[in-house]
């Protein structure tokens, strides 16, 4: 048993903490923000050139052949710094579909434009219905000349509006319901028949609205078995949920250390707040938190190497609730200690709440999970 | 990084379970698991068994019979003692005064009280308390005043737990009166069949005798029986309160509780179903158990820190420990009581000794609920834990 980092993982933490430290403060990400798309293309080739984008990915694909405690790492700072460049959904979610389950034409199409910085992806997967339950696919992939037509609508899809591809989920046969049947596609995100709305989200970050109407790709836009991708969408999606529970640990680090700092300098009566003991048990409590927080951030990245899929969920599930419950904890009191300051969007700790608050409902929300826990007999 | 235990501490730990398994009197085992009291003899019985292993005082250093082991073999030693279940070895003597004599005592105290420690020949109390000062311990007037070759004492301890057992007392006395607060106390210890020692229990709210009031009036105690320095016990009080941090999660005991609540409410029915089925419950008891994997992992990560950087400094993140700790004891004795829930009612006026055999098992689900209210109490309360937190880690 060792909780310590290695020598690499440490150089890779000090790497992406320095390099975050020196370009990436609030006023920074405000400028960031501005940008065509909603993120900074200078940022993203930076988070390239230090080799970030090429972290999870196989040494024969290009990449460093990292595992899941380096995602956690660079998560972590990126929940630090509230990046906003699409790390998740290009990286994480597009680059674990491809290395899970890409054949070798798939990966080498598009690994090395992810890795290089000059392509983002986005996945395409809720649905008006489908809530937080990833088997409900009413979109369709029809069989057609060797291809697939894809209709159907997806909603609320990060990076979609900037995204070069899109990974959608779609049925192939079988009800709306249904775990079999489901598939998973490579989408031009300018193909004919797409229509991508995109919008601001609460937290700052960018996602698009996307209909797909009679939209025509080859056999080989399937990723997997498009008859049985539900096992890989899992798994996928619970490498995805490990890495915002990495995030939601970074932000709410950040929190509280911004929440103690403001406890020491903001005085009333005549003494800093901070020497009143119902906010200082209040910090105490948030600090607590945090540290289970951890602890299942860690637990959940060990997880994702679990071979057995039933305990993998369980354990990432588990986390998730834990991760949900102190990030509503930590969020909601870092805005009450820093009283009217936090109210404002002219400072930082209120956009921490709201990522954070963005987060427990992404992937499924503290009691889809608890459910999910619960229905596999508990954690012991 | 790697969160799961090697193959020799796997192997460790089965050998360890192991030797709990075929060990543990299977009366031991059974009170324990219904949260019943043991008598002394079935304790002392135990302890005995243990030490005759060599695992009696595991985490001494190894000159005075210590075992060696790394921070994570202790981690698993403790955790598999709680869930065979088996009682822990008696903190006062292992974990209390005996680090403090090893640490501070002279020779003659060291050769004389160590291996009566380790083999229970001495059951020891711990006299810290007073009726004035709890949290705020430093507070404390019981007086130790030389006179010849003796200190004569007077005062008054509380919460003085298994006082009624016990063969000897480690006390902190005002030895100066006219110095400050913390200083000006002494460690010394207390011969409790001395003239002039009575002993009071308390009954607790559950109807048990665990904790008692020890009077001295006038009690003669011979000059050797001072450990260390004069006046300078607050050092070695602060020592033995930040010793032995990581054990008081007992995540195996809240585990071992959450055995018996599947056991129980998969037998109990509620609208012609088991308990266990009802949805609420099952969530309410999954909510449990997952902040207790988290209180697991994040005790792992203060016993790998230790290991890391060596004992002997508190981690004041050991706080987190004892706050969820205590918080998820209550948890589970509160789910327990749920699983029974009308028939918690009936109350045993003969109590719970050890020694009471036809008590019924539902009868100690009321009281160990009511018993545990007191995890967030003693050890530094979690208030004073939030206290710790704020100074020692957020610099408030």
């Amino acid at each position: 048993m060792d909780f310590d980092l290695s020598e690499e993982q440490r150089l890779l933490k000090e790497s992406v903490d320095g390099l975050l430290g020196s370009s990436y403060d609030f006023e920074q990400r405000k400028k960031y923000m501005a940008e065509q798309g909603g993120w900074s293309k200078t940022v993203w080739n930076k988070l390239a050139e230090q080799g970030l984008l090429g972290l999870p990915f196989s040494e024969d694909d290009g990449g460093f052949g990292a595992g899941a405690v380096e995602t956690m790492i660079v998560m972590e700072a990126l929940g630090k710094a509230l990046v906003v460049e699409p790390y998740l959904a290009t990286v994480v979610i597009g680059g674990g579909f491809l290395r899970r389950g890409g054949s070798a034409g798939q990966k080498a199409a598009h690994i090395p434009s992810i890795i290089d910085g000059s392509k983002t992806l986005a996945f395409a997967q809720l649905e008006k219905n489908s809530r937080y339950d990833l088997g409900d696919v009413s979109s369709s992939a029809k069989k057609k000349s060797g291809g697939y037509v894809i209709d159907g609508e997806k909603f609320v899809v990060l990076n979609g509006e900037s995204a070069d591809t899109l990974i959608v989920t779609a049925r192939t046969k079988g009800g709306q319901r249904d775990t079999g049947g489901i598939g998973v596609f490579l989408v031009p995100g300018n193909a004919k028949g797409v229509a991508r709305k995109g919008y601001p989200t609460q937290d700052g970050l960018h996602a698009a609205d996307i209909t797909f109407t009679g939209v025509e790709v080859g056999a080989d836009a399937a990723i997997g078995d498009p008859e049985n991708a539900l096992p890989l969408i899992e798994r996928v999606v619970d490498d995805a949920r490990s890495a915002i529970c990495a995030e939601a640990v970074g932000i709410m680090d950040e929190s509280l250390k911004t929440t103690v700092e403001y406890l020491k300098t903001r005085t009333q009566f005549g003494v800093p707040i901070g020497s009143f003991q119902t906010l200082q048990h209040r910090a105490a409590d948030m600090f607590v938190a945090l540290e289970q927080a951890r602890s299942m951030s860690m637990f959940a990245t060990m997880a994702s190497d679990f071979d057995d899929a039933k305990e993998r969920a369980t354990a990432i599930a588990a986390a998730k609730v834990q991760v949900g419950k102190s990030g509503k904890f930590i969020g909601q009191q870092s805005i009450q200690l820093h009283g009217g300051i936090g109210m404002t969007m002219e400072v930082k700790i209120g956009h921490h709440f709201k990522r954070l608050t963005m987060i427990e409902n992404t992937f499924g929300d503290t009691d889809y999970h608890l459910r999910r826990v619960t229905n596999s007999g508990g954690l012991m | 990084m790697d969160l799961s235990f090697s193959k020799e501490e796997v192997a460790f730990r089965d050998e360890v379970r192991a030797f709990f398994r075929d060990n543990v009197p299977s009366s031991t085992r059974q009170k324990l698991q219904e949260g019943r009291h043991l008598g002394k003899q079935e304790m002392v019985d135990w302890w005995r068994i243990l030490n005759k292993k060599g695992w009696g005082v595991s985490h001494w250093p190894k000159e005075y019979g210590g075992t060696g082991w790394s921070s994570v073999q202790h981690y698993i030693f403790n955790e598999e003692l709680q869930m065979a279940p088996a009682p822990a070895p008696l903190a006062f003597g292992v974990s209390m005064v005996g680090p403090v004599i090893y640490t501070f005592g002279n020779e003659a105290q060291k050769k004389y009280y160590l291996p009566r420690i380790a083999n229970v020949d001495d059951w020891w109390c711990q006299g810290f308390s007073e009726p004035g000062s709890g949290s705020d311990l430093a507070s404390l007037k019981t007086k130790a005043e030389r006179k010849g070759d003796k200190y004569i004492v007077n005062g008054q301890k509380t919460w003085t737990t298994l006082a009624q057992h016990a063969d000897m007392v480690f006390c902190l006395c005002r030895t100066d009166p006219a110095a400050k607060k913390q200083t000006g106390i002494s460690f010394i210890l207390i011969d409790m069949k001395s003239k002039g020692i009575t002993v009071r229990p308390i009954q607790t709210i559950d109807g048990g005798h665990e904790v008692n009031e020890v009077f001295f009036d006038d009690v003669e105690v011979p000059l050797e029986n001072l450990v260390g320095e004069e006046n300078k016990g607050w050092d070695y009080a602060k020592f033995l309160l930040g010793n032995e941090r990581t054990g008081i999660a007992r995540v195996g005991v809240s585990k071992e509780r959450i055995r018996r609540i599947k056991e129980l409410a998969s037998k109990i029915e509620s609208g012609g179903k088991p308990v266990l089925e009802d949805v609420k419950f099952r969530e309410k008891l999954a909510e449990v158990e997952i902040e207790l994997k988290a209180l697991e992992l994040t005790q792992l990560r203060v016993v790998a820190d230790e290991g890391n950087h060596g004992k002997g400094k508190p981690n004041p993140a050991s706080s987190v420990l004892k706050i969820k700790g205590s918080e998820i004891q209550q948890a589970t004795t509160e789910l327990l009581m749920e699983v029974i829930g009308p028939f918690a009612a009936p109350y045993d006026e003969h109590g719970d000794d050890g020694s009471n055999e036809a008590m019924e098992w539902t009868a100690q689900i009321a009281p160990s609920y009511f018993n545990n209210r007191k995890v967030s109490i003693y050890g530094g309360s979690n208030e004073i834990q939030r206290n710790i937190i704020t100074k020692a880690v957020l610099g408030l």
